[in-house]
């Protein structure tokens, strides 16, 4: 078995794992709850109790002999109760009293009717992935928080609204139609939400490293759950694929104390080997797909470099290639300067300033920082100190991110020292 | 418990001339851990509630508006940047003694040749929503 086609949630054996079975089982039972009741922000706060409720007494009396029969009936329990204390939910209640016995539990799996419901394009980018780690990924308000590094009623905050506007914006609790003028958009941005998920987690150089690199593992556990439900749809497989050959790099990405290394400098041999066959194999299968979407494309250009053994072997003019579709596929103006670097690779550091004085009129990057960086790497490559030492400190004082701060500080230092 | 705000301005105290691409890259390091391990021990203690560092006054923005035109922006502010808020803390302690005890840790973190680069800090004590009899 590959590792894409590992499941994360099959033994359940000691109690070590109860915390992946009840992260496992959470959707399911929210969607069932949904599907009953129709209330979103009612039956995700149940289930919220229900699971505290569930790690508790598993951990004192061991698993129960049905535990997704078990967290249905505990979160439709506090469910009644929450409707209960409110006149205004007594039909609700009713209607949840006129329903089956728990037990009797519909073996359909809604997990991912619910992560296109979190994904919804009514909520922001923000809203989005908060909601998606507590409804689907089963995290508590609290683990988000402390991911994201905002204080913990901020983060009830932004999750209660989220709810509130799927509320307002009328989404029904239903998958949008495969064939249908909508499913483009909504996938891309369910994909989306778990590539930021993803990201966020493997950027962390910083204090909290740990909590946030459990973000990652958590977009590579949602992501693969969400290719066995999908399994036709090509960027769904090479989002998992880029995900698993850019985690493949992460133990080579930072040194002892925290600072990025870049990838030319990278020990190579600290790559995780086992990830980047999982993740080419993933890539593979997808080709011949048709036209390749930007997850292909980039999962394409990272298992080039994971490939090489040394930076030298990197097959640059084909990453140049790559990201020339990429850039015309998003016209994301970032791409245009990864495709500075890898041309300056591939032809030498003059072909790549060329591209980048293209670049000097672009508004939307016109006070980057990463233009500046590229810029002064480029101009490095050329023995210009002078100049990529300016630039070096020019995007130093313009990137918001301490750990590259600190690298263009110290590129900046090793040219000063020459 | 009462609580401070810890802030410290673009000014390296003793090293003020020195900027730090001229410092090794050891003694950047070890200025990074040393606020990584007080940021810890602060976070362990629960006496923690926010550690921030803040972009380059260059990306600032002064924003004024009436309440009914449209908000006007400009950059800046650009006095002498020693003098510009460079990032803050805000501790809940027993105490102004402890609030001190920290701006001393911090004042005191290393720079160049490991010594402290004693950086002024300045306590300011936040005011609360509690009210007594009056």
């Amino acid at each position: 078995m590959t590792d894409a086609d590992r499941p994360d949630t099959g033994n359940t054996e000691d109690t070590g794992n109860t915390e992946d079975l009840l992260r496992a089982l959470a959707p399911q039972v929210l969607g069932i709850l949904v599907r009953r009741i129709g209330d979103f922000g009612a039956c995700e706060d149940a289930l919220q109790e229900a699971l505290l409720a569930a790690a508790v007494h598993w951990a004192a009396d061991g698993l129960p002999d049905n535990p997704r029969g078990w967290l249905l009936r505990a979160a439709t329990r506090r469910y009644a109760d929450l409707a209960r204390s409110e006149q205004a939910r007594r039909r609700r209640e009713e209607q949840v009293a006129r329903e089956p016995a728990p037990g009797a539990v519909p073996a359909r799996d809604d997990s991912l009717v619910l992560l296109f419901l979190c994904c919804h394009p009514a909520l922001t980018p923000a809203s989005q992935v908060a909601l998606t780690l507590r409804a689907v990924g089963g995290l508590s308000t609290a683990e988000i928080a402390r991911a994201y590094f905002v204080p913990e009623a901020t983060m009830a905050q932004r999750i209660s609204r989220a709810k509130q506007r799927l509320q307002a914006s009328g989404a029904s609790f239903a998958m949008p139609a495969r064939d249908g003028e909508e499913w483009p958009s909504r996938l891309r941005s369910v994909l989306h939400v778990l590539y930021l998920v993803f990201n966020e987690g493997y950027t962390a150089t910083g204090g909290a490293r740990l909590h946030r690199t459990e973000l990652s593992a958590e977009a590579i556990r949602l992501t693969r759950e969400l290719r066995r439900t999908l399994p036709g749809e090509g960027e769904v497989s090479a989002l998992l694929a880029l995900m698993l050959l850019t985690d493949a790099r992460r133990p080579a990405r930072t040194g002892p104390d925290g600072e990025l290394i870049p990838l030319a400098e990278q020990d190579r041999t600290r790559w995780d080997r086992r990830l980047i066959a999982a993740g080419t194999a993933l890539l593979n299968r997808t080709m011949g797909d048709g036209k390749p979407g930007e997850y292909r494309l980039q999962a394409a250009i990272a298992a080039l470099h994971d490939r090489a053994l040394r930076a030298e072997d990197t097959d640059w003019p084909q990453i140049v290639c790559l990201y020339d579709l990429l850039e015309q596929l998003t016209g994301n103006p970032v791409v245009i300067l990864n495709r500075a670097v890898a041309l300056a690779m591939a032809e030498g550091p003059a072909a790549g300033l060329d591209l980048l004085a293209a670049l000097d009129g672009d508004e939307r990057l016109a006070s980057h920082h990463r233009l500046y960086a590229v810029r002064a790497h480029l101009l490095d490559m050329t023995g210009d100190a002078d100049a990529a030492l300016a630039g070096y400190r020019e995007a130093a004082a313009r990137t918001t991110s301490l750990p590259e701060r600190r690298y263009l500080l110290a590129r900046a230092a090793r040219l000063r020292r020459q | 418990m009462p609580k401070f705000l810890l802030m410290v301005n673009h000014n390296n105290g003793v090293f003020d001339d020195v900027p730090m691409d001229e410092w090794k890259p050891e003694e950047v390091t070890a200025h990074m851990n040393y606020y990584d391990v007080l940021g810890r021990e602060l976070a362990e203690s629960g006496e923690q509630i926010q550690f921030m560092a803040l972009a380059d006054p260059r990306l600032a923005r002064i924003v004024r508006s009436d309440g009914t035109t449209t908000p006007v922006v400009t950059d800046g502010p650009f006095p002498e940047s020693k003098e510009v808020l460079a990032g803050f803390q805000v501790v809940d302690v027993e105490s102004e003694a402890r609030a001190i005890e920290i701006a001393a840790r911090v004042s005191a973190v290393p720079g160049p040749g490991g010594v402290a680069i004693q950086q002024p800090v300045e306590v300011r004590q936040v005011m609360t929503e509690e009210g007594g009899d009056v």
